[in-house]
């Protein structure tokens, strides 16, 4: 009798442990996928910038610190390696991009202009794509950290090799400031 | 209850609506074999097989072709058609109107739904489908005209959680079996005015007892309410989403007030959405009639209401924005 009750506990153990194994393994693939959807959009912002410098280039000639300043955070976002690393450089890419954006506002010709205008709404797409695809690997990435964290799964978590995994968040203090757009120098 | 519990809720949702459907499906051809078969069909139960085979095909019939049908019904065209016959400040309209949906994709991280322009003034939009793998969502040339970027997110974020949560899938089953409900009903009764004559005959030598006859109203006051109660079931579902599709809406933009101020702006155009007719108001954001029903809670007339009071909806989502 006892010894069908311990069986029946062995059992239920490892039931319960290959679950467990199943849905971090399912954890871990949604949120390598959501990695990846942050790295498509990062990549399309990337290819979008140089249309947009190219169409603005021409009515914005005494701005090119502002265009210049763009295409260097592009150059070096490119070159990131992992989540923090991307997060901090894709942040300044934002600000300047940002700038850029705000600045346009304030020449006529480039706001009637529909090339224009079709480039910004692309753009501040692809922004807010980064933004929400972000968000989604945040949620999913701290689900999956939860899971691998609460007892008892945390017993056998590194066992199996799982890691937690890093965030996306902004780490430079610097970048969380709202960006300052001067208008006067103009 | 979290995302993952809302979806498990309506899976159980979705199988207790069939159960109830296949209860009925018994019911109602027990009954018609036990009053107009009768010994012509020797043991075989001839009703209860007939009523469970075009039951269940006219059910399974609308429930895959159901979103299909919807989009017709409302002559809904895909955006890739419209943009391409578009002129230049449309076209940014309509690209804005793609980048929004899958914006919404993306942090719902789901598939992206194919999307459609209904050609209608008034403001409206609606989500239909199986679930995430085949969903389509829709708004109209008057939605599209009327709000601005943010709030089209915000409305297009309340349709994305419809069909997250797997309400499409709920609303697209109710609503096929609203129709197979109204269509066996409308059977029996004609069935039982073309063959009223021999059944008193045949049922007071056959059943005669007092329980033949307490079935036989049960089954008829079934067959009579059967649509109405469909229906009120099919609205009550859909109020309930309706709350919870706007908060998990908000979740996603993370931007309560975009979807307030849409809806604002949707409540002011007062008059009916013409080109979406009666069947499908249960999926569209705001009650496509424009039925003054959707004012008050509550009243009687709330129990045939396909949407809560808008005053209430625009009150929560400010509520979480901090802002009253």
């Amino acid at each position: 009798m006892a010894g069908l009750v311990l069986l029946g506990i062995i059992v239920l153990l490892v039931v319960w442990a290959i679950a467990s194994y199943n849905r971090l393994v399912g954890l871990r693939n949604q949120v390598l996928n959501g990695w990846k959807q942050i790295d498509v959009q990062l990549k399309r912002r990337h290819d979008l910038i140089p249309n947009l410098v190219n169409a603005v280039r021409g009515s914005m000639d005494f701005e090119r610190d502002t265009l210049t300043a763009v295409m260097d955070a592009r150059a070096k976002a490119m070159g990131a390696a992992g989540p923090a690393d991307a997060a901090a450089k894709e942040g300044q890419l934002s600000q300047a991009l940002g700038r850029l954006l705000a600045v346009a506002e304030n020449y006529p010709t480039l706001k009637s202009n529909d090339n224009v205008k079709m480039l910004q709404e692309e753009l501040s797409a692809t922004e807010n794509k980064v933004g929400f695809a972000r968000q989604f690997y945040n949620d999913i990435a701290t689900r999956f950290n939860t899971a691998q964290q609460v007892f008892p799964t945390n017993l056998f978590a590194t066992t199996f090799g799982f890691k937690p995994s890093e965030l996306f968040e902004i780490s430079e203090p610097s970048d969380r400031d709202v960006p300052v757009v001067d208008l006067s120098k103009r | 209850m979290n995302l993952y519990d809302q979806q498990s809720a309506n899976r159980r949702r979705t199988w207790l609506i069939v159960l109830a459907f296949v209860g009925f499906l018994l019911l109602l051809g027990a009954g018609f074999d036990a009053f107009y078969v009768g010994a012509a069909g020797g043991y075989v139960p001839v009703g209860s097989i007939l009523a469970l085979g075009v039951g269940s095909v006219s059910a399974l019939a609308s429930y895959f072709g159901g979103d299909r049908a919807v989009l017709a019904a409302a002559g809904a065209v895909p955006v890739e058609e419209v943009a391409a016959s578009a002129t230049e400040g449309d076209a940014l309209k309509l690209r804005q109107l793609e980048n929004v949906v899958d914006e919404m994709a993306i942090a719902a991280g789901l598939p992206r739904p194919r999307v459609y322009v209904v050609p209608d003034p008034d403001p409206n939009a609606f989500a239909t489908g199986r679930g995430p793998e085949r969903a389509s969502i829709a708004v109209t040339r008057g939605l599209l005209d009327a709000l601005d970027r943010e709030e089209l997110q915000g409305v297009v974020a309340h349709e994305m959680s419809h069909i997250k949560n797997l309400d499409v899938r709920v609303l697209t089953l109710v609503a096929a079996l609203v129709g197979a409900v109204a269509l066996l009903s409308d059977w029996a009764r004609r069935g039982m005015m073309w063959g009223g004559g021999s059944r008193r005959r045949d049922d007071d030598e056959r059943r005669g007892g007092f329980a033949g006859i307490v079935f036989f109203v049960v089954w008829l006051i079934a067959i009579i309410l059967a649509p109405v109660l469909a229906q009120a079931l099919a609205m009550m579902v859909s109020r309930q989403r309706e709350y919870l599709a706007d908060a998990s809406g908000a979740e996603l933009t993370r931007n309560p007030l975009g979807l307030a101020r849409a809806l604002e702006k949707i409540e002011d155009a007062v008059e009916p959405t013409r080109a979406i007719n009666h069947g499908s108001a249960h999926l569209c954001i705001a009650d496509p009639l424009g039925r003054k029903l959707n004012i008050g809670e509550g009243s009687w007339s709330g129990w045939f209401a396909s949407h809560p009071p808008m005053a209430a909806r625009i009150a929560a989502l400010k509520a979480m924005a901090f802002q009253q």
